[in-house]
């Protein structure tokens, strides 16, 4: 472990800036430890986010990374895959970032299934604003830019990517790292647009405010609701009120766009 | 009336709640999303007096305040950098539909890199889009000036944004004067345009027309806001009237003798303004309205007093030739008879301006003559 902090972090910018409680380091963590398990060559891994706490993690980690604008992250990442389709890239987005300002970018990425990989880090809030409501707070939660709770429902993530085109989605938590970390791996394997929605807690900008309890307090329930693609099969609608399906909810076959498109111009990239 | 201790985002808030605001739509970005999280909490203790939508970016921000106010609302929004920057189709677009918007803008550098700090790259990169661009050097002149902003807006149909500095202004805490609700409306009154989409009344706005057509456009919004530097003396005078302080569109001090000026807007000013006894025998010009430009007014100033010199305090730079705001004083003073010489100091990145750098400026002999351009880095 320590090995693979050294080669993966760039630890002179460390201590990052999150706060107590953030799940930002664990969604990170999951994700350097499942690049690792890929067998990737580092040189070969690109780490590109936006804007926001999550996205913070581009200067932490070791590979070659882009910070890019609010939402535009995948717009990027695209010009990057067309140019040099042997890449592996990893977009890390928050649920601000990559639903808000970036829905459009990722319902087309998602369209296209061009094979990246889209780690949405959903903590339902923008934190580093201080706490403002996004697509995907639930309904009735309150924000700084909802104090009596939202009106608007929240986007379901998963369905609205697979609904677009995309080939692979997932979900996990950071109160499961383990298994975050099997489904990063999953997509990274994954050919086409894959989607991996990883719930974190924001005990500063939105448990405080809702009441949620600190970051133990957060993670437990997320655990406790959190219930298995296979587990959840068996199970009526009333049983699953309240639950997070969690694991791969999808994993279709669809032409990949890099490889389509070279292969319109005489090129196989394989 | 009644002092309260406020930031410069928090007084825009007030003002906008005691305009009697129609609608208020919000989008976060720091260092802006102060202004529309107090807005929030009015609407939350039902004392907004009107609507308030959070929307999913700036574009749409904008976007549904020109809609509100096609409709014949009074709208307010805020934003910032990059949030600015993403909506520079809207603010075209608003400016060529002639709705009355006004918008508060706080200074941050555009990226890339990200930075936070209050260059005013973001609203001078608005400068041709046909919207009025007030800058302001303190929380009291915030809260004022967005209250003028809605009479200045909604008499010419013209947006204005008005702006102020990141963090010097939007964070940090004053005494404010703050006017109370029966008086801020009975100044302001409701909105007194008429709205462009009118049930009953069925028409097709801003289709497609002609570069004949549209050059007639063009010309009654330029002709339009040439009319905003006098309706914002008459606003003054009344505004004075009512509750004791006006500006000018530019404001100056400049003792008798003096041959050096400095000019600055936004924050920046009030620091030229509190080092002005201690810099001697040199003026001082707040440009406050930067769009349309004051430009018989500064002329006037300068000619009157015989200035030789202005040092133009820029916290911008345009790539390839320089500040900004020099740029625009070069171009006003060229007809001048006797034009003074401009020097402009470049805060880009949205450096701090100490008294330290001012003093330099004035005193050393290395920065007198013709230097026209010094990097504010280079400074001690």
């Amino acid at each position: 472990m320590e090995q693979l902090t050294q080669d993966f972090l760039r630890t002179k910018k460390l201590p990052h800036i999150w706060c107590p409680g953030c799940g930002n380091g664990i969604v990170t963590a999951a994700l350097v430890r499942a690049i690792e398990r890929t067998g990737f060559d580092q040189k070969d891994v690109v780490i590109v986010s936006g804007i926001g706490c999550s996205s913070r993690a581009a200067g932490y980690l070791n590979f070659n990374t882009l910070h890019t604008t609010h939402g535009r992250a995948l717009a990027f990442a695209t010009g990057l895959k067309m140019a040099r389709p042997e890449l592996k890239l990893f977009v890390i987005m928050g649920d601000g970032d990559c639903s808000a300002i970036g829905g459009n970018h990722f319902i087309h990425s998602a369209r296209r299934n061009i094979d990246l990989n889209a780690i949405v880090v959903n903590n339902h809030i923008y934190g580093m604003t201080g706490g403002q409501h996004s697509p995907l707070t639930p309904t009735g939660k309150k924000a700084t830019t909802a104090p009596g709770g939202t009106l608007e429902p929240a986007f379901d993530l998963l369905k609205l990517a697979r609904g677009a085109g995309a080939t692979f989605g997932a979900k996990g938590n950071a109160a499961q790292p383990r298994q975050l970390e099997q489904l990063i791996i999953r997509a990274a394997n994954h050919k086409g647009f894959s989607v991996v929605e990883a719930l974190s807690p924001c005990p500063i900008a939105y448990g405080r405010r809702n009441k949620l309890g600190g970051a133990v307090d957060m993670l437990r329930e997320m655990k406790e609701k959190s219930i298995s693609v296979e587990r959840a099969a068996n199970m009526d609608e009333a049983e699953l009120e309240d639950r997070t399906i969690n694991g791969v909810l999808f994993s279709d076959d669809a032409p990949e766009y890099a490889e389509a498109y070279y292969r319109s111009i005489g090129k196989d990239i394989g | 009336m009644a002092f309260e201790i406020m930031s410069g985002s928090q007084a825009a808030a007030v003002a906008v709640q005691r305009t009697g605001i129609d609608l208020v739509v919000a989008y976060p970005i720091t260092p802006q999303t102060a202004i529309v999280e107090t807005l929030a909490n009015f609407d939350a203790r039902g004392e907004l007096g009107g609507e308030f939508v959070s929307v999913e970016s700036e574009y749409a921000a904008l976007a549904c305040c020109y809609g509100a106010a096609a409709a014949g609302a009074r709208v307010f929004t805020a934003t910032a950098s990059h949030g600015l920057a993403y909506m520079h189709e809207v603010i075209h677009w608003c400016s060529g539909a002639r709705v009355p918007v006004v918008m508060a803008n706080v200074n941050r550098t555009i990226g890339a890199p990200w930075c936070l700090d209050p260059d005013q790259g973001d609203s001078l990169s608005q400068r041709d889009t046909g919207w009025m661009q007030i800058y302001c050097s303190g929380a009291q002149e915030v809260l004022d000036t967005v209250m003028q902003a809605y009479l200045l807006s909604e008499e010419l149909l013209l947006p204005c944004m008005v702006v102020f500095d990141g963090f010097y202004i939007s964070h940090t805490y004053e005494a404010v004067d703050v006017p109370d609700e029966d008086s801020a409306r009975a100044f302001i009154g409701p909105p007194s345009f008429e709205a462009q989409v009118k049930p009953g009344s069925p028409a097709n706005l801003h289709g497609l027309t002609t570069g004949d057509n549209q050059v007639k456009l063009i010309r009654n919004r330029h002709e339009a806001m040439l009319r905003a530097p006098d309706l914002f003396k008459t606003i003054n005078s009344k505004f004075a009237e009512t509750f004791g302080r006006s500006y000018g569109v530019i404001d100056s001090v400049i003792p008798p003798g003096a041959k050096t000026v400095i000019l600055a807007a936004g924050a920046t000013a009030e620091t030229v303004r509190w080092s002005l006894p201690k810099l001697d025998n040199t003026g001082f010009i707040q440009l406050r309205m930067f769009r349309p430009f004051p430009r018989e007014e500064i002329c006037s100033v300068l000619e009157t007093h015989g200035v030789e010199k202005v040092v133009v305090i820029d916290r911008n730079c345009s790539t390839g030739m320089g500040g900004i705001f020099a740029q625009e004083l070069r171009s006003a003073v060229y007809d001048l008879n006797n034009p003074p010489a401009v020097q402009d100091i470049i805060l880009a990145g949205g450096i701090d301006l100490t008294f330290e750098m001012l003093e330099s400026i004035i005193k050393e002999d290395k920065y007198q003559g013709q230097v026209e351009q010094i990097w504010g880095v280079d400074l001690k």
